[in-house]
């Protein structure tokens, strides 16, 4: 049964080549995007570490800067 | 209307969605597979090779279907100078380059089998590189330009260019004689395909949809983030 599923009357090289090929790419492109994601989370924490209590009550005080600090696990 | 576009609003619905969409995609994926690769019978001419149908089907689907959204979010953003438009279509333009290259490279594999040639110069196949091109301009225009004003009116002038092509993708197989097959499946009219393979297929374009959906998703929230960075720069 496996080597029918693998065979595919003779055509299982080019439908599981196609499929392999799409996976792959969702997969490099799933990475890509994580990667770039958790390059700017870093960015944002370091930078906000770095700000002094003062500029950090105003950033706080920016709606969207709370959800980010606030969701960032669970993104 | 627009203000609930506006990303503060939605980035706490943006921030969430991303583990749960990923959850459903697997198990979506994973039922589209099992029915793609398993249960759905093999075509009394084309015979297994009739499962990348279920991979290239759906590619081509959604790489239309973004494309489009991205021509009018730009084109709306343009007119009512809405910039989260244009993140939403920034966001959206990797997912949408991945699934034509995908509904390419697949349609070429498929091509072998069945046509006895990995590439023809046929109307389907070139408007579909066309539009390749397209969203290749797309996305380096974002990555050339620095001036927000500028990206915003080249990328546009591309998807209104880009958007001409896709009527021409849509229309190609009834237009010219192509080695393509006309439509299949009709939504104002009774399909030509039997609902075995129609299931697997609804199915399979289920969990690309939702593939888009995480990546765009995840996309936009680095953007937000991104901007947010350049924020606390000039606290």
């Amino acid at each position: 049964m496996i080597q029918d599923l693998l065979n595919m009357n003779g055509y299982g090289f080019y439908v599981w080549t196609a499929f392999i090929f799409t996976f792959f790419n969702f997969i490099i492109l799933y990475a890509i995007i994580k990667i770039q994601f958790e390059k700017e989370k870093k960015k944002f924490i370091l930078k906000f570490g770095a700000l002094n209590s003062k500029q950090a009550s105003f950033a706080k005080s920016q709606s969207i800067n709370r959800e980010i600090l606030s969701n960032i696990s669970n993104i | 209307m627009f203000k609930y576009f506006e990303p503060n609003k939605i980035f706490s619905i943006t921030s969430r969605a991303p583990k749960y969409v990923l959850t459903l995609f697997i198990i979506v994926l994973s039922i589209g597979l099992i029915e793609s690769l398993i249960f759905s019978p093999e075509d009394y001419k084309q015979s297994h090779s009739v499962r990348i149908m279920y991979v290239h089907v759906p590619a081509a689907w959604i790489t239309l279907g973004i494309f489009s959204s991205i021509s009018i979010l730009s084109l709306i953003g343009f007119i009512f100078k809405i910039q989260n438009f244009f993140l939403i279509s920034k966001s959206l333009a990797p997912s949408g380059f991945i699934f034509n290259i995908i509904a390419l490279v697949t349609g070429s594999i498929w091509g072998k089998p069945t046509w006895g040639t990995w590439w023809a110069w046929d109307a389907r196949i070139t408007s579909m590189l066309i539009l390749a091109l397209f969203y290749l301009l797309y996305l380096l225009a974002w990555r050339i330009y620095q001036d927000k004003e500028r990206i915003y009116k080249v990328t546009t002038i591309i998807t209104i260019f880009g958007i001409i092509n896709i009527p021409i993708i849509k229309y190609s197989v009834d237009w010219w004689n192509t080695l393509h097959q006309p439509a299949s499946i009709n939504i104002l009219s009774k399909s030509s395909i039997h609902s075995s393979m129609l299931i697997p297929l609804i199915i399979m374009t289920a969990a690309f949809a939702l593939f888009s959906l995480l990546i765009f998703l995840m996309k936009y929230n680095t953007e937000l983030i991104k901007i947010k960075n350049k924020g606390l720069d000039r606290i």
